[in-house]
C-alpha cells in the first residue's frame, strides 16, 4: 500500500461537486442516540436537510493512478478508517494497492461523524457504496466519450475500465481529468456489484495506520505537536461539580519551569457532569513539569451537594427501596402477581453490578489554541465531534462564546475510546485555558488518576427478580424491580443518569406470557455515560444469568430452556420489536454445536460450561465460556465460543474477528473491576485498584459468524454482553456457586 | 536542572532536566520521540516500555539521573535489530492492532523476550507479557505474533 505522506507532492483530480438525483450523505440521518441513554441536558440543534453526495469529499485520483479515500468517522480502534474506505474503493473497483486513505476532520459536510452505537456500518453500507460507483460510473462516460462507445460496451477492472471489443485498456489515472469534468450521474443509474464480484469486500484488509504504530509514528492526541505550544495540567474538585474558593495561583506561578497558574471556572453546559467545571490550571513548558507543579496546589473546594454520597449509602438505599412499593411501573403484559401465586415453583434473586470507569489507554488529552482572532482550532481524539450537547463543537461553542463556523476540529486518532470519547469535557478545557493563557496553544494531559476519577461511569444497577413455572418446568410469570440512580432535571423532577435504565422490554419480556417491571430511583451525583455496549453490558449480566438459575430451577439444559423461551408465542398485549427470535435461535443452537455443549457432563470437578446470548447494536451474539476454578478460588477462563449474526457480510473479517476477541476479552475485564465512591469522590485511582485483564489470563476464543441474508451491522459492541452471563454461568456450573454480584470475589468461590 | 548525556537509539543525546524527570518525558517532550506512550505514569501498563541495554524497562518510572551510560532503544529504533524486524512484521502480518496505543510497548516487550528466548513457550509468553496492558484486549493476536516472529509452533498450547 502506497503510505499517506506522498498526497500532498501530488496533483490530485477532484470529482465534480454535486451528484444529483438525491443520492444521500453518509450517515446524515442522525441515528437515535442510544448511546446516550440519557435525556438531552441541551436540547440538540435541528438537524440539516440531507445534502446531496458529494463525491469529491471523499475521492480523489492522481494522474498516476494514486486514489485518495477521505475516511469520515472518527477511529479509535474499531478499525472504521479502514472499513469505510473499502465499501468505496470496492464499487469504485480500485486496486486497494493504489489507495491511500486520510483522516477527514470535523465538518458537516461528512454528515453524521460518531463512533459509537455500532451504527458505522448499518448507516453507510449503503451511502458509501453509491460514492464509489458514481466514480466508477463518470469513469467509464469518460472512456467511452474518448473511444466513442456505448457505456454499455465497458467493464472495469481493478483501476482499469476495459473496452472488450477493442481489447482496450485504459487505466483511471489517464481518465480522471476527464471524468472530473462530467455531471455525477443519478443515483437511479447506478448499478451495484453482485457480492460474488467483491474484491475488497470481504477480504482481509490490515488497518490502515498499522505500519506507522509499530514504527512508533506520532499518529495520536497526545503526540499533537503545534509551533509554540505549552503544556497544561488542570485540577478539579474530587467531588464532582465542586466550585474552586481559592487556590495559592501564585505560588504556583513563581516556581521553574511555570508559565502560567490560575482559576478555570464552570461554562456553557455540562451535560451529565462532563462539560467545563471549576478547576485550577498549570501551563509550563513541559506536561512533567506541570503535573508537578500540581502536587503543590492548595485549593479549597466547595464540595456541594454530592459529599455525603457513598457506596455504602447506596447500597443501603436500593435495600431499602427494593423493598418498598416501586416509584413506577414501565410495563405490564398478562397478570404476573396472579401467575407467580399460582406457580408450581418460583424463583426470587437479586443481582446487582458496580459502577465502571472506561480507561482507555491513552489519557485523555486534547491540544487547542484559541487564537487571538477569536476562532479556536481543536486537535482532539474524540469519538463525536458534533454539536450536541456533549459534542465537541457544542461544548466549545457554549463555553467559549464562539460560533460554530470559527471553530476548527481535527479528529486524531484515539488511543481507544469504549465511549469514554463521546463526552468531550477534555476537549472544552483545553480551549478554555488556551484562551484563558492568552490565547497560546496548549496541551492538556490528563494523569491516569485523573481520569479514573473524572469518568462518565457505567452506572451500577440492583436487579430484583421474581419468576414463575409451572409443572411442567415452563417459565409463566418474570417479575424485575429494577432500583438504579437519576437526578432532579431542571423541571425537578427526578430523571435517569445518562446509562442508568434496563430497557422495560428486556427479553424474556414479551415472551413468557406474564410480565412487568417496575422502576425506582435514588440520587447519585457522579457524572454517568455509555461505556461500550451501554446498557448491555450491564443488565445482559443480569437478565441471562437470572434465565440460567431458573433453567436450573426447572431441571433443564440451560441451552435449551433458552430455545424454549425463543420458542414462546408472542403473549396477548405484548408487541415484540427488536430481536428476530429466528435469528437468535440459530446462533445459540450453532454456539451449542461448535462448543460441544451436549458432552459437558464429562468434565471435571471444577470445570464447567455456561451460556448466554445478546441482541443488542442489531447484532446476535450467542456465547459459550469454559472456566476452571481452581479449590482456593482462583478461576480463569479457559476458552469461549462465539457465534455472531451480523447479516450478510463480514466486510473486513481480520478486523471484525479482532472486534469480537477484543470484546470478549473486554467483557472478562469487566468482571474484576469496580469504582466505588466515598464522601462524593471515586475511591480507585489507577490499574493496580482498577485491574485489566492481561495476557496470562486472556481465553483461548472460537469466533464463529453465522452468514444470513440481512443487511450487515456494526461489531465495535454486540459481543461484549453476552461473555459477562457466559462466563458466571460457567462458574455456576464449575463450583455450584451463582454469581449474583460483580466482581467476582474469589474469596467465595472455594470449594473442596 | 542538570545536564544529562544520553545514548538514544545509537545517538548521543544532550538534554536539560530535572534529574527526576522520568525518561518517558524526556524522550516524548525533549527529544521528540513520540512512540514512547504514556499510559499509568506508574509502571503498571507497559505503554512507556522501552529497553536499556536490551532489557525491559519502564520509561514511566525511570528517572532521568538513572539512565547513565545505559543504551536506551525505543519503538522507533526497533526495526535496526533483526528481532525488532522480525517482530514488527509478525505484528503486521497478523494485524494484531486496534486502538494501537499499547502496541509499541507490546513489540518492545516482544523483541526483549525473543532475543532473549528465540523459541518462547505459551508459558514463557504469559510471564513475559504480564506486564503490558492491552486495553482493546488484542492478547490472542500478540501470543499469535510473537510465536510467528519467533518461527515456532502458533497452537495455543495451553489448557483448555
Amino acid at each position: 500500500m502506497a503510505d499517506g505522506n506522498i498526497v500532498t507532492s501530488r496533483r490530485f483530480f477532484l470529482f465534480a461537486s454535486a451528484a444529483g438525483g438525491g443520492l444521500l450523505l453518509a450517515g446524515c440521518v442522525t441515528p437515535p442516540d442510544t448511546t446516550d441513554g440519557a435525556p438531552a441536558v441541551a436540547a440538540e440543534p435541528a438537524k440539516p436537510a440531507a445534502p446531496p453526495i458529494n463525491m469529491d469529499h471523499y475521492v480523489a485520483i492522481a494522474p498516476d493512478g494514486t486514489i485518495r479515500l477521505m475516511a469520515k468517522n472518527p477511529e479509535v480502534g474499531q478499525g472504521i478508517k479502514t472499513m469505510l474506505p473499502m465499501l468505496i474503493a470496492e464499487e469504485l473497483d480500485a486496486d486497494w494497492s493504489k489507495v491511500v486513505i486520510e483522516q477527514a476532520d470535523a465538518d458537516a459536510k461528512y454528515g453524521n461523524q460518531i463512533a459509537g452505537g455500532s451504527f458505522a456500518t448499518p448507516n453507510h453500507w449503503v451511502p458509501q457504496r453509491q460514492v464509489g460507483a458514481a466514480a466508477r460510473l463518470m469513469l467509464i462516460q469518460a472512456a467511452a466519450a474518448r473511444l466513442n462507445k456505448p457505456v454499455e460496451e465497458f467493464t472495469t477492472e481493478p483501476s482499469m475500465v476495459v473496452h472488450a471489443a477493442s481489447n482496450t485498456k485504459i487505466p483511471y489515472g489517464d481518465l480522471v481529468a476527464d471524468a472530473a469534468k462530467l455531471t455525477p450521474p443519478e443515483v437511479a443509474s447506478l448499478k451495484m456489484k453482485d457480492p460474488k464480484d467483491y474484491r475488497i469486500i470481504g477480504k482481509p484488509m490490515r488497518n490502515w495506520d498499522s505500519p506507522k504504530i509499530v514504527r512508533g509514528e506520532p499518529i495520536f492526541g497526545i503526540d499533537t505537536v503545534v509551533p509554540g505550544m505549552k503544556y497544561a495540567y488542570f485540577e478539579k474538585c474530587p467531588v464532582f461539580g465542586g466550585k474552586v474558593v481559592t487556590a495559592n495561583t501564585d505560588e504556583i506561578k513563581a516556581l521553574p519551569g511555570i508559565v502560567d497558574c490560575f482559576v478555570v471556572k464552570a461554562g456553557g453546559p455540562i451535560p451529565t457532569k462532563m462539560g467545563l467545571l471549576d478547576g485550577v490550571a498549570i501551563v509550563a513548558d513541559d506536561w512533567w513539569t506541570a503535573k508537578e507543579a500540581g502536587k503543590k496546589l492548595k485549593i479549597t473546594w466547595d464540595e456541594g451537594v454530592s459529599k455525603d454520597e457513598s457506596t455504602a449509602l447506596y447500597d443501603k438505599q436500593a435495600a431499602d427501596l427494593a423493598k418498598a412499593a416501586p416509584m413506577s411501573n414501565l410495563s405490564k403484559v398478562g397478570d404476573a402477581a396472579a401467575a407467580l401465586k399460582g406457580a408450581a415453583k418460583t424463583v426470587e434473586a437479586s443481582y446487582t453490578y458496580p459502577f465502571l470507569v472506561h480507561a482507555p489507554l491513552e489519557p485523555m488529552n486534547c491540544t487547542a489554541h484559541a487564537k487571538a482572532d477569536g476562532t479556536v482550532e481543536v486537535w482532539a481524539p474524540t469519538q463525536r465531534p458534533d454539536m450536541g450537547a456533549n459534542g465537541a463543537f457544542g461544548l466549545i461553542q457554549q463555553a467559549l462564546g464562539v460560533a460554530k463556523d470559527k471553530i476548527t476540529i481535527h479528529m486524531i486518532r484515539g488511543g481507544g475510546g469504549f465511549g469514554r470519547r463521546l463526552d468531550n469535557d477534555y476537549a472544552v478545557e483545553a480551549a478554555a485555558i488556551s484562551k484563558q493563557a492568552g490565547n497560546i496553544p496548549v496541551k492538556l494531559i490528563w494523569t491516569r488518576e485523573q481520569d479514573v476519577q473524572h469518568d462518565p461511569y457505567r452506572p451500577g444497577g440492583y436487579h430484583n427478580f421474581k419468576a414463575g413455572l409451572d409443572k411442567d418446568g415452563k417459565m409463566v410469570a418474570l417479575t424485575n424491580h429494577f432500583v438504579t440512580f437519576g437526578r432532579p432535571n431542571d423541571a425537578g423532577v427526578m430523571t435517569l443518569l445518562a446509562s442508568a435504565n434496563s430497557p422495560p422490554q428486556e427479553f424474556p419480556a414479551n415472551y413468557v406470557p406474564n410480565h412487568s417491571y417496575d422502576q425506582s430511583m435514588m440520587m447519585g451525583g457522579m457524572p454517568t455515560g455509555p461505556l461500550r455496549a451501554p446498557t448491555s453490558n450491564a443488565v445482559c449480566f443480569a437478565y441471562q444469568s437470572f434465565i440460567d438459575e431458573v433453567a436450573i430451577a426447572a431441571g433443564k439444559d440451560p441451552l435449551a430452556f433458552r430455545l424454549e423461551l425463543l420458542n414462546l408465542p408472542v403473549p396477548t398485549g405484548a408487541n415484540r420489536t427488536g430481536m428476530n427470535p429466528d435469528r437468535m435461535k440459530d446462533v445459540v443452537r450453532l454456539v451449542g454445536e461448535r462448543s460441544g455443549w451436549a458432552n459437558r457432563a464429562s468434565l471435571p470437578k471444577g470445570v464447567g460450561m455456561g451460556t448466554a446470548f445478546y441482541f443488542s447494536h442489531q447484532g446476535y451474539f450467542a456465547q459459550v465460556a469454559k472456566v476452571k476454578v481452581d479449590n482456593n478460588g482462583a478461576w480463569r477462563v479457559l476458552k469461549v465460543w462465539s457465534v455472531g449474526d451480523v447479516g450478510s457480510t463480514i466486510i473486513n473479517p481480520i478486523n471484525a474477528h479482532n472486534q469480537v476477541e477484543g470484546s470478549i476479552v473486554d467483557g472478562i475485564s469487566e468482571m474484576h473491576q469496580k469504582i466505588t465512591f466515598d464522601k462524593g469522590r471515586t475511591v480507585q485511582t489507577n490499574f493496580y485498584d482498577m485491574p485489566l485483564l492481561r495476557m496470562d489470563y486472556a481465553p483461548q476464543i472460537d469466533s464463529h459468524f453465522h452468514i444470513t441474508s440481512f443487511n450487515p451491522t456494526g461489531l465495535g459492541e454486540p459481543a461484549l454482553p453476552p461473555v459477562l452471563p457466559a462466563v458466571a454461568n460457567a462458574i455456576f456450573a464449575a463450583t455450584g456457586k451463582r454469581i449474583r454480584s460483580l466482581p467476582v470475589n474469589q474469596n467465595e468461590l472455594r470449594w473442596s | 536542572m542538570a545536564t544529562y548525556t544520553l545514548n538514544v537509539n545509537g545517538k548521543t543525546e544532550t538534554v536539560e532536566a530535572d534529574g527526576a524527570m522520568p525518561l518517558l518525558w524526556v524522550l516524548r517532550d525533549k527529544l521528540d520521540l513520540k512512540g514512547t506512550k504514556f499510559g499509568c505514569g506508574v509502571a503498571s501498563c507497559g505503554a512507556c516500555t522501552v529497553h536499556l541495554d536490551g532489557k525491559v524497562a519502564r520509561a514511566c518510572v525511570t528517572p532521568v539521573s538513572a539512565v547513565g551510560a545505559q543504551r536506551v532503544t525505543t519503538i522507533e529504533a526497533i526495526g535496526q535489530s533483526k528481532v525488532g524486524q522480525a517482530v514488527q512484521k509478525a505484528w503486521l502480518d497478523v494485524d494484531v492492532m486496534q486502538c494501537g496505543y499499547c502496541q509499541a510497548g507490546q513489540v518492545m516487550a516482544a523483541t526483549a523476550l525473543i532475543a532473549a528466548n528465540p523459541a518462547p513457550s505459551d508459558k514463557d509468553i504469559d510471564t513475559a507479557m504480564q506486564g503490558n496492558a492491552c486495553r482493546c484486549g488484542t492478547y490472542v493476536r500478540i501470543r499469535e505474533a510473537i510465536k510467528t516472529a519467533a518461527g515456532v509452533d502458533k497452537k495455543d498450547s495451553r489448557e483448555v
